[in-house]
């Protein structure tokens, strides 16, 4: 069972980047996943099309009661709108004091220049130019396949597998760049707004103290206090019966006291004893580290 | 020995900062909505005290702290706070500033090399283009696509031919077709900067095709002996056009050699290098686009003169040249 907490270390390791302040603090940014880039961007794409549909709508309808004059200062407007809105939105989004677009603020994510240093307007223009051939080009070869039928099919999965190259690239390395951050020199990391829980130490005991000794202590580190950690925040009653019941089988006692209140006891026992041997300078990472 | 441990662990630091974690976060989510104006005094004086007392509350947690969600929240509170007193300084209006008095002029003098590599490949297209042409008309069709062509093909006659150069057209729509020039083009040439990504390869083909359909064109009217004009009409914006073009190509061209030739850089340092340059150039690519876009759309089909279309093809050629590469004093930025 080495293997959870080896796993855990390895996915930090894998998806943490090191960036040490100024001040010499090291804030370790944790990198967005694929997963969290494609729903940020599929938001941002959304709301792009939200805006043009709406947009157009307002247009022609306004334009239905004016002269060809009006018509085509109106046409002039959507035009002009349609090209900001398609380079512009992403490029003035992510200059702002935020550096993210609304899709990438909903997720938690921002940009960041790869070098720890400010993250300056050109690196965004680039990153964003860079989006043509990510994403326009393979929209626009399925759409010419549509238009063209099986005509010219060959040549269009020619061109659509040349696009995917693009389109895939984030999963293709470790840091998860697409074209554009690779050439503005950036990338994007998971930072999102969350709000402090309460501690779980020194919450308001019920019913009698359960008082643990050393040995029913030392079977577990920090990875496993951690994970109790979670397992008591989410409050899943099914998983703190599997919790609790492993643990009782491991320390052998208290198969008569409710979970919650036993994982509690058990959390506030264990943490006060990790924490003071760390202040005297032992770490235990966990279960299998002596 | 009990007291001691409670007064260093986790608590004791939650209990003692967290009113100071809770004001920076406060003042961070201020910053991210609004612009840094809308801060008091007092505020910005206490922004930078109350980063530097989290980071090293988060130090001292990540050392005595085994609580997850204290360290996790630290970890964010200071990154977001982080980004924000080392971030961005100027706003978008103020770098807009520094790119036309400075920044674009330089980019694009920093790419004279592609730039010359670029007008080449071009000149070869259209040299190319126009002697293939002239040699078998067939090859028309390859070059221009029929949509572009609009029945200005080998088996037009000469007054149609005439026609197309000097009609005015529907003027009403000359404004929405300059618009429509505008965005087509900008988006081509963006194109041409991306492309330039993949060893500059698709940039080059875009380059010399393009010349190769001047060329065409050129072939056909010269046939007919309107060569004269014909330059007078597409060079009126083309030099422009052309220009704003042969640069974004250049820009792509810039990525894809220093791709595949980095020097002593990575690989990936020399494409971030060369890549910020060549997007401040493609601003101005986007700048010369419209003005170009104006010319064809209005100058064209307004303006019938030869000898005044050369001159304004001339002026405006001169005009970006003295623009980008007239040495300057700092007193012009």
């Amino acid at each position: 069972m080495a293997d959870y907490a080896d796993h855990h270390r390895e996915h930090e390791r894998r998806t943490r980047r090191s960036l040490v302040t100024p001040e010499g603090v090291d804030l370790s940014l944790r990198l967005a996943d694929a997963g969290q880039r494609l729903s940020a961007f599929l938001i941002d794409y959304l709301l792009m099309m939200a805006i043009l549909v709406g947009a157009t709508i307002l247009i022609f309808v306004s334009g239905i009661s004016g002269g060809p004059a009006y018509f085509q200062l109106l046409g002039i407007i959507w035009l002009i709108g349609f090209f900001l809105l398609r380079n512009g939105y992403f490029i003035i989004m992510e200059t702002g004091p935020r550096a993210a677009t609304f899709g990438k603020r909903i997720v938690g994510l921002r940009v960041v220049a790869r070098s720890g240093g400010r993250l300056t307007a050109d690196a965004v223009i680039a990153r964003n130019l860079m989006r043509e051939i990510e994403v326009y080009l393979p929209l626009s070869f399925l759409g010419m396949n549509a238009a063209r039928g099986l005509a010219d099919t060959a040549a269009t999965l020619f061109g659509f597998g040349w696009a995917c190259i693009f389109l895939f690239f984030p999963l293709f390395n470790r840091d998860r760049l697409r074209v554009g951050d690779l050439v503005a020199g950036t990338w994007v990391i998971n930072a999102p707004r969350r709000k402090l829980g309460v501690d779980l130490l020194g919450q308001e005991q019920r019913g009698p103290k359960l008082v643990f000794t050393d040995q029913q202590l030392d079977v577990y580190g920090q990875f496993e206090l951690q994970t109790l950690e979670q397992v008591l925040r989410t409050a899943n009653a099914e998983a703190m019966a599997t919790v609790a019941d492993s643990i009782r089988v491991k320390i052998g006692a208290w198969d008569n006291v409710p979970d919650a209140e036993f994982l509690a006891a058990y959390y506030e026992a264990l943490r006060a004893r990790l924490e003071r041997n760390l202040l005297f300078g032992k770490r235990r990472l966990d279960k299998h580290d002596r | 020995m009990s007291e001691i441990v409670e007064q260093a662990s986790a608590r004791g630091l939650r209990a003692s900062r967290e009113p100071e974690w809770r004001q920076l976060e406060a003042l961070v989510i201020k910053a991210e909505k609004k612009s840094p104006r809308a801060f008091t005094d007092e505020e910005l004086m206490a922004l930078p005290v109350l980063y530097r007392s989290a980071l090293s509350s988060l130090s001292v947690a990540r050392e005595t702290s085994l609580d997850l969600e204290l360290i996790t929240y630290l970890e964010g509170l200071c990154a977001r706070a982080y980004f924000f007193v080392y971030g961005v300084r100027t706003s978008f209006w103020k770098r807009l500033q520094t790119f036309f008095t400075r920044d674009w002029a330089e980019a694009v003098r920093s790419l004279w090399r592609e730039t010359l590599v670029s007008l080449a490949l071009v000149l070869v297209g259209g040299i190319v283009g126009f002697m293939l042409v002239s040699a078998d008309p067939l090859w028309f069709d390859i070059f221009v696509p029929e949509a572009l062509a609009q029945g200005r093909n080998f088996s037009a006659s000469p007054d149609l031919l005439r026609q197309t150069l000097y009609d005015k057209g529907p003027s009403d729509w000359l404004a929405m077709f300059a618009t429509f020039l505008f965005t087509h083009n900008s988006q081509v040439a963006i194109f041409c900067f991306a492309l330039g990504f993949a060893f500059g390869v698709p940039t080059a083909f875009l380059l010399i095709y393009n010349g190769g359909m001047a060329g065409a064109f050129f072939a056909l009217f010269a046939s007919h002996g309107l060569g004269a004009e014909l330059a007078g009409w597409m060079m009126i914006h083309g030099t422009t056009e052309f220009f704003a073009i042969i640069l974004a190509g250049a820009a792509g061209l810039k990525i894809g050699w220093s791709v595949v030739f980095p020097g002593n850089r990575s690989r990936m340092a020399s494409a971030t290098r060369a890549g910020r340059t060549a997007a401040i150039a493609m601003g101005g690519v986007v700048v010369m686009l419209f003005v170009a876009g104006l010319l064809e759309g209005f100058g064209r089909q307004l303006v019938t003169s030869d000898t005044l279309r050369f001159a304004i093809a001339i002026g405006m050629l001169l005009l970006w040249l003295a623009f980008y590469y007239l040495p300057r004093g700092r007193a012009h930025g």
